[in-house]
C-alpha cells in the first residue's frame, strides 16, 4: 500500500522531454529523495505532482485517487504541499500570518461570522493562531513571529516556507532543495528537521543536491538524468550503482 | 574607447532629442518657436537627468505615518465627538465637502479590496459607482421605491455586475486586466449616455427622492452628513473585520504570490471573484448615496477621470491600508476645494503631488502594517 504512485509520467515542453516515462512509489512515513544533475527534470516532476503543470502522459495516484491534472489548490487540500526552489513567501505578511494563511481550508466560519465576530469565529481564529505558533516552534522560528517575512535572512525564509507547507496539514510534503544556500550548520539543522517530520508521521519527498543529506536521511532514492529515471534503491545501492556514479556522482567528485 | 562613446552619447543625446522635437515643430510654428523649443529642451533634459541622479543618491527619509497615530483602538470612539460636531461648527459648504469625502471613502474602500488587498488593477471601477447610482435613480423614479428598499436592490445589482465582469476578466493579468476593466468602465458610461429611452441619455435623471427617516426626509446637509457618517463607520467596521478573516488573508496572499497562494490550498479564481464582487458592493452603496444626495445623476459624473481619482486615493494612502485609504479620500476631496482659488492649476498641483509621492514614498503614506492588526 503506497501513499503516492507515479505511473509512466511524462512532461514535454515542445521538443524538450523534461520528464520521460518516470514511475515510482512512495511508502507512507518515509523520506524519499529525488537526485540528479541540474536540468534533470526534478522540479518539473514536482510541478506535475502538485498540479502546477499538466503531465503530457501518465498518472499520479495519491491515497488511491487519481490526481493527474487536478488544480494546485485542490491537490493541496487533498494533502500534498510543497516548497519552492526559489522561495515563494508572502513577503509583506508577518511570519505567523504566512503560516496562518496556509490553514485557509481548515477554517469553517464564513464572512458573516467574521463580521459579527461570533464566538465560534473567535475560537477558530485562536486555534489557528496557536497551531501556527506550534509550527513555528517546530522549525525554531518562534522568535521571528511578528517579523515581516520578506525582511528575514535566507535560511530563515527557507524554514518558514517549510512551516507554511506543514500548516496545510498535508500528509505528503515535497521539499525542493531545502538546504540550497545554507551553511554546514544550518544544513545539519535542516537534516534533523526533516527527520522530525517523518517521526511526526509525514511523508517527505526531497529534491537535494547535498549528498551527505541525501545519503544520511533517505530511505529510498531515485535518480533522474535528462528526464529519465536511471536508478532506484536504498542509499547504499545508489552509492554503488555504476550508472549513477557516471551520470551524477562522478561529475561531482572528480 | 567604449567610455568615450558612452560619454558622447550622454552629452549628445539631449541635444539630438531637442533638435528632433524642434524639427517637428518647425512646419507648425516657424523658426523662432523651434529655436526656442530647442533651447528649452537642451537645457531641461540634462537638468532632469541631474535631478533624478540627485534623488537617487540622497538617502530619502522613510517616514512612518503610522507612528503618529495612536495604535490603541480603544480611543477610536473618541473620534466620534469631533465628527459628530462638524455640522454645528462648520458652514454648509464644508459639510457638503465632508459628505462627498464620506461617499468617496466608501468608494475608495471598495476599490482598495480589489487593488489594495488582492492586487488586481481595476481601471474601470467607476462603472460600479455608476451602476449603483443609476440603479437607485431608476428604481426610485420608475417604481417609486424609497431609499431603504431601493438601496439594497441596487447594491445587490452592483455586486452581481461585479461578478459578471470578474468572470471573463479572471483569466487576465496585469496590463490586460487593466485594459479590460478600463473598457468596461467606458462601456457602462456609454450605455447610460446613449440609452435615451431608459436613462434619459446625457440629460440624466432628475427628481430622485432623498432617503426618509420614517416620514422625515433626510435632505438637509447636516442630516445627510450623519447618514453618510453612519454608513462610513459601518463600512470601515466591516472592512476591518473582513480583512482580518480567512477571506482577507487569502486576498492578500494572492496579491503577494499567486502561485504560493494556490500551493497552500487557496482557490484563487474564486477569491478573485469574491474580491471583485465585494469591492463592487461598496461602490454600489457609494453610488446610491451619491444619487440620493445629488437627487440627480448623469453620465458626466462617471468618467474615466473619476476612476483615476479613486485610484489616486487608494495609492496615496497606501495600497491595502484602510486608514490610509480614508486619509487619501479626505485629502483628495478637500485639497481641490481648498485650491479652488487657483482653479486652473489645481489638477496640475495634484499631479505634481502624486509624482512627488511616487518619488519619496512609493508605497503610499500608510502601507506596512501587519495583516491581522492592520486597519
Ligand atoms: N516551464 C518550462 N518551459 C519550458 N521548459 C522548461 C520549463 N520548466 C522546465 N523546463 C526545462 O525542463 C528541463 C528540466 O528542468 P527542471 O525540472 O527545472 O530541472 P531540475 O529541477 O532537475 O534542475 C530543463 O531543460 C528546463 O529547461
Ligand atoms: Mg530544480
Amino acid at each position: 500500500m503506497y501513499l503516492l504512485e507515479v505511473k509512466a509520467l511524462s512532461k514535454y515542453f515542445g521538443g524538450v522531454r523534461a520528464v520521460e516515462d518516470v514511475s515510482f512509489n512512495t511508502q507512507s512515513r518515509t523520506i524519499f529523495s529525488i537526485i540528479g544533475p541540474n536540468g534533470a527534470g526534478k522540479t518539473t516532476l514536482f510541478n506535475c505532482l502538485t498540479g502546477f503543470l499538466k503531465p503530457t502522459k501518465g498518472n499520479i495516484i495519491f491515497s488511491d485517487k487519481d490526481i493527474s491534472g487536478s488544480s494546485p489548490d485542490k491537490i493541496s487540500r487533498m494533502g500534498i504541499s510543497r516548497t519552492f526552489q526559489n522561495i515563494r513567501l508572502f513577503k509583506e505578511m508577518t511570519v505567523i500570518e504566512n503560516v496562518m494563511v496556509a490553514q485557509h481550508s481548515k477554517i469553517r466560519c464564513g464572512l458573516l461570522s467574521a463580521i459579527i465576530r461570533s464566538p465560534s469565529f473567535k475560537q477558530e481564529e485562536l486555534t489557528i493562531k496557536e497551531k501556527s505558533f506550534e509550527y513555528l516552534e517546530l522549525l525554531g522560528l518562534e522568535n521571528y513571529k511578528d517579523n515581516i517575512a520578506g525582511s528575514l535572512p535566507y535560511g530563515i525564509q527557507r524554514k518558514l516556507e517549510i512551516a507554511r507547507a506543514l500548516a496545510t496539514e498535508a500528509s505528503l510534503v515535497l521539499l525542493d532543495e531545502p538546504t540550497a544556500g545554507m551553511n554546514p550548520q544550518e544544513t545539519e539543522e535542516m537534516m534533523t528537521t526533516i527527520k522530525n517530520l517523518r517521526d511526526l508521521g509525514k511523508t517527505v519527498i526531497l529534491i537535494e543536491h547535498d549528498m551527505r543529506v541525501v545519503m544520511g536521511i533517505s530511505e529510498r532514492i531515485i535518480v533522474l538524468d535528462h528526464g529519465v529515471k536511471i536508478a532506484e534503491g536504498s542509499p547504499e545501492e545508489i552509492k554503488n550503482n555504476p550508472m549513477v556514479i557516471e551520470a551524477y556522482l562522478g561529475k561531482e567528485t572528480h | 574607447m567604449k567610455k568615450l562613446l558612452e560619454k558622447t552619447r550622454k552629452y549628445l543625446m539631449p541635444l539630438i532629442i531637442a533638435l528632433w522635437f524642434s524639427f517637428l515643430l518647425l512646419p507648425f510654428k516657424g523658426i523662432k518657436a523651434s529655436a526656442f523649443l530647442f533651447i528649452v529642451l537642451s537645457l531641461a533634459i540634462p537638468a532632469m537627468q541631474l535631478l533624478s541622479n540627485f534623488i537617487k543618491k540622497i538617502h530619502l527619509p522613510q517616514i512612518d505615518f503610522n507612528r503618529y497615530i495612536p495604535q490603541d483602538k480603544r480611543y477610536l470612539p473618541l473620534l466620534l465627538i469631533p465628527l459628530a460636531a462638524v455640522p454645528f461648527l462648520a458652514e454648509d459648504y464644508i459639510i457638503d465637502v465632508a459628505i462627498m469625502s464620506g461617499i468617496y471613502i466608501i468608494l475608495a474602500l471598495g476599490l482598495n479590496v480589489v487593488i489594495g488587498f488582492t492586487g488586481l488593477l481595476n481601471l474601470g471601477f467607476v462603472a460600479f459607482y455608476a451602476i449603483g447610482a443609476y440603479s437607485y435613480a431608476l428604481i426610485n423614479t420608475n417604481l417609486g421605491l424609497g431609499f431603504w428598499s431601493a438601496m439594497p436592490i441596487s447594491v445587490l445589482l452592483t455586486t452581481i455586475s461585479g461578478f459578471l465582469l470578474a468572470i471573463p476578466a479572471m483569466r487576465l493579468k496585469g496590463d490586460y486586466l487593466a485594459i479590460v476593466t478600463l473598457g468596461f468602465g467606458e462601456i457602462v458610461r456609454l450605455i447610460f449616455n446613449n440609452w435615451d429611452s431608459f436613462t434619459k441619455g446625457p440629460n440624466g435623471i432628475s427628481g430622485i427622492d432623498p432617503p426618509f427617516l420614517f416620514i422625515l426626509p433626510i435632505d438637509s446637509l447636516p442630516d445627510f452628513y450623519y447618514l453618510v457618517l453612519l454608513l462610513v463607520i459601518i463600512s470601515v467596521f466591516i472592512m476591518t473585520r473582513v480583512k482580518a478573516s480567512k477571506i482577507g488573508r487569502a486576498w492578500i496572499a494572492i496579491r503577494e504570490d499567486e502561485i504560493a497562494s494556490s500551493a497552500v490550498g487557496i482557490n484563487k479564481t474564486l477569491h478573485k471573484l469574491y474580491s471583485f464582487a465585494f469591492g463592487a458592493f461598496w461602490a454600489g452603496l457609494a453610488g446610491c448615496l451619491f444619487a440620493a444626495k445629488m437627487r440627480f445623476v448623469s453620465p458626466e459624473s462617471f468618467t474615466f477621470m473619476e476612476s483615476v481619482l479613486v485610484l489616486c486615493m487608494v495609492i496615496l494612502g497606501g495600497l491595502g491600508s484602510i486608514r490610509g485609504v480614508i486619509f487619501g479620500a479626505i485629502i483628495l476631496v478637500f485639497l481641490p476645494e481648498a485650491l479652488r482659488e487657483v482653479q486652473m492649476y489645481r489638477m496640475l498641483a495634484l499631479g505634481a503631488g502624486l509624482v512627488l509621492l511616487m518619488i519619496f514614498r512609493p508605497q503610499g503614506l500608510f502601507r506596512g502594517e501587519s495583516v491581522s492588526t492592520r486597519s
